[in-house]
């Protein structure tokens, strides 16, 4: 390996009684793209705090281009050229790119008064680094998440970095905008400037990095080149589980369909998709983009109503003009952004899983029965696994596979018949996932009728029984999960076969 | 780039209040013909400058993510400690003596704010109408505060005037206070700090985003502490300028006028949730709402109709600004589902 610009050794750190890091390592060559993995609380983010300078590490040594630190304070860690691109991107949604450029510099250098001339010379010098074309006058709160990204990445150049580091950063970008960041990270490192990338994202450690570290409860598990790595081995480092490859089929033979899907049309978003659904069956549904999933899945819970076509539910004609009536049907919907549209964050994880069945608890004057939601809470917590030791805390306080759990928890809760899943791991990392996985087929298995929504195809190949791939609002071919693979899938998908 | 720009104006409120008050004065003086007079504009004027003053300071604190309601129990007490406890009841020296210990009184009362909101961290509105009530409190308990007159030299700085202005239909003479001079200052000296320095920059850095203005190296706690001290400082100039004005220690006259005030700044751009704001909007917002108040008279409509009128102001005013940002949070949804959807 070439220099290392970062050599991390025996950093140890804890919070209160609890051990974040136990003693981890880590080197980073020069120009070197370097990806960190692990699952939520592996101590990742812990650690980039430490070498930015925002925890004092308790045990342990930082060396940063041959210079030995115990500790460092965060102006002394940017002063060497170490920047961290937080999730949140840290920047000023108020002020104009150009601001969110200087400012930084600014306050580094004391100033006391503003000088607009100097500060557009340097946001200009900014975003010239990376080719980055954007009006300096915008205010970034108008811009999109990938824009503001650059601008954070541009900041961060403008100090001299050495090694940047970027901490989840393609949780909010499209595919094409990563793909626009990969050339950006690429781009950094032909100047000799080593990133940081963390991730738990497979594809993304494949893609960009050349070498990884993975940790897992804050010690180091592996590390290496990224080309002896596969996805087996990968999912065993994060979690220290064995994942078999995973697919499913229903066991008994199939009876009358729970859901029925005759000619359905919604004009501009798709066109005469029908489809018939039994109890116990999978059906994944994948496409691009604005191929009509969404679209499609969200009329049969009633959030759209089609302009012409038929549901049958169980045999009998269905008019589902809200999603109340769809609730009433039997149908559950799961959004791909359930931190937003699924779930009350600050409310307590009970109350998320029996919002959705307040009636069927409450006894005389509609008064709740507090056993009754105790037990409905009890039995879902169990038999999802969903890990807390109290469901009276905040939803908040859970990581995203067990957020998602509350939201399957809260339809199951439901009596369902149809199970609709958008997206139903995205973001959630790999263990999660797992189990997610297993919960759904066991589900299914029930008698269950379910259909998933998703891109990733991994996870379509893993749970469904059947497989439909959209484009532009239509069903154009279906396939059999047994005699496809992921490559042949994609091709598909995405049109480019 | 002038589209661009012409654009990017007509996306801002200053326009559309300025549009606002155009059409008020038109409607008012094709109504009464008095609006456009020499005295009337005087007057208005004039009624400007005790809530332009109080607007300046709250606007900087909407700007910073917060909200204040305190600032009219401070001026209250400032005033009112100065004029009758402080300064002896015959007092004939220079004014700047009652405007500086007035504006040192107000720069305490605004440091506890600061150091309540800045250093516990505790919630601004609940910081603010807790000392509001203290103040207000003190003032009527401890100073056992009524209506009184003022010293001559505070008497003699309100007879100051620039000049008069004479409306020879009605017979009525307005005159113009040199304390339009105070605001015409304050504004002059508020614009220098929040455009030009470092510190003014950084006020609307934390109404952004607080933490990366804490990770940028900005000192969030100075920065707090340095306004609500000047806020409360603001505050105790502003009610020596009002006992002067009305010739008169009225330690009740202004409460309550904190809520048209931070209605005119809401009014004028500023955003609630921090981060927004500009002096002009802030003025002008300040005199849509006294012109409203004061047309009211000249048109012949009852006084008691005025705060029906200010009440439908703020809620079409408030309510147009809270749809736009509401409007674009949902495009900006839009916009962000679909991503999230690809990279699963």
């Amino acid at each position: 390996m070439p220099e290392s610009v970062l050599k991390v050794e025996g950093i140890a750190k804890a919070f209160g009684g609890v051990q974040a890091l136990k003693g981890v390592s880590l080197e980073i060559g020069k120009g070197e793209i370097h990806c960190l993995a692990g699952e939520n609380g592996s101590g990742k983010s812990t650690l980039i705090k430490v070498i930015s300078g925002v925890h004092e590490p308790d045990a342990g040594t930082i060396e940063i281009e041959g210079r030995r630190f115990s500790r460092l304070a965060p102006m002394e860690a940017i002063a060497l050229g170490v920047q961290v691109i937080y999730q949140d991107f840290s920047v000023f949604p108020n002020l104009s790119v150009m601001e969110n450029l200087a400012l930084n510099m600014e306050v580094m250098d004391h100033r006391v008064l503003v000088n607009y001339r100097r500060a557009r010379s340097i946001a200009a010098h900014a975003v010239s680094q990376i080719g980055f074309d954007i009006d300096l006058d915008e205010r970034v709160e108008n811009l999109s998440v990938a824009d503001r990204q650059l601008i954070a990445v541009c900041r961060a150049l403008l100090q001299d970095s050495k090694l940047i580091i970027m901490d989840e950063p393609t949780s909010a970008l499209t595919k094409r905008e990563v793909k626009a960041l990969f050339a950006v990270i690429k781009g950094l490192q032909s100047r000799g400037i080593s990133v940081l990338f963390v991730s738990h994202k497979l594809d993304e450690v494949f893609e960009i990095s050349e070498r990884f570290t993975i940790f897992r409860n804050g010690e180091n598990v592996a590390s290496g080149s990224t080309r002896d790595l596969d996805r087996r081995t990968f999912a065993l480092h994060m979690t220290g589980r064995e994942f078999a490859d995973e697919s499913y089929r229903p066991a008994a033979a199939l009876e009358a369909p729970a859901l029925s899907v005759r000619n359905l049309t919604l004009r501009g978003a798709y066109a005469n998709v029908s489809f018939d659904l039994a109890p116990r069956e999978i059906l994944g549904i994948t496409g691009l983009l604005g191929s009509g999933r969404t679209e499609l899945v969200e009329t049969i819970f009633g959030i759209a109503q089609p302009d012409s076509g038929s549901i049958e539910i169980g045999g009998k004609p269905a008019r589902l003009r809200s999603v109340k009536d769809a609730v009433r049907a039997g149908i559950g919907y799961v959004p791909s952004d359930r931190l937003t549209e699924g779930l009350f964050l600050p409310q307590a994880i009970e109350r998320n899983i029996v919002v959705a069945v307040l009636e069927r608890l409450s006894g005389w004057f509609g008064v709740l029965s507090r056993k009754a939601v105790a037990e409905t809470t009890k039995r879902w917590i169990a038999d999802l696994a969903i890990a807390t030791r109290d469901p009276s805390l905040p939803v908040r306080t859970l990581s995203g596979g067990n957020q998602q759990k509350v939201v399957l928890a809260r339809w199951l809760a439901n009596d369902l018949k149809v199970l609709i899943l958008n997206g139903p791991t995205m973001g959630v990392d790999i263990g999660s996932k797992y189990d997610i996985h297993a919960l759904i087929r066991r589900l299914a298995a029930k008698g269950l009728a379910v259909i998933i929504v998703s891109d990733d195809l991994p996870e379509i190949l893993a749970c469904a029984s059947r497989i439909v791939v959209m484009q532009n609002g239509a069903f154009v071919q279906e396939l059999n999960p047994a005699s496809t693979t992921e490559s042949k899938l994609g091709e598909l998908s995405t049109g480019v076969a | 780039m002038t589209v661009l720009t012409s654009r990017r104006m007509l996306g801002r409120p200053e326009p559309w209040v300025f549009a606002a008050i155009v059409a008020l004065s038109l409607l008012v003086q094709a109504r009464s013909g008095q609006f456009f007079t020499g005295n009337n504009l005087v007057d208005l004027a004039r009624a400007l400058i005790v809530p332009g003053l109080f607007s300046v300071g709250c606007m900087m604190v909407i700007v910073s993510g917060g909200i204040d309601v305190s600032f009219t129990a401070i001026a209250s007490l400032a005033m009112y400690v100065t004029d009758k406890v402080i300064l002896p009841e015959d007092y004939g020296g220079s004014v700047l003596l009652a405007y500086a210990i007035s504006a040192g009184l107000g720069l305490l009362m605004g440091a506890l704010n600061g150091v309540l909101v800045a250093f516990l961290r505790l919630p601004t509105l609940i910081v603010t109408l807790g000392t509001a009530s203290l103040y207000t409190g003190l003032m009527f308990g401890a100073f056992a505060a009524s209506a009184s007159g003022v010293p001559p030299a505070i008497a003699a700085h309100g007879k100051q005037i620039l000049f008069t202005a004479v409306n020879n239909d009605l017979g009525l003479t307005s005159t113009m206070p040199v304390h339009v001079l105070i605001l015409a200052g304050v504004l002059f000296l508020v614009f220098l700090l929040l455009r030009y320095t470092m510190l003014g920059r950084g006020i609307y850095a934390i109404g952004g985003d607080e933490a990366a203005a804490e990770r940028a190296g900005f000192n969030v706690r100075a920065i707090k502490m340095f306004l609500y001290c000047l806020v409360g400082a603001l505050a105790g100039v502003t009610g020596i300028v009002r006992i002067s004005m009305i010739d008169y220690a009225d330690p009740s006259s202004m409460l309550g006028m904190e809520l048209t005030v931070i209605a005119a700044v809401v009014l004028g751009g500023t955003r609630v949730t921090g981060g927004v704001g500009t002096l002009t909007g802030t003025i002008l917002g300040v005199a849509l709402m006294t012109i409203l108040e004061n047309s009211l008279i000249l048109m012949g409509i009852p006084t008691y109709w005025s705060r029906a009128f200010t009440g439908a102001i703020i809620i079409i005013g408030t309510g147009v600004t809270a749809r736009q940002i509401g409007l674009t949070r949902r495009r900006d949804r839009a916009l962000s589902t679909p991503s999230k959807g690809a990279q699963a």
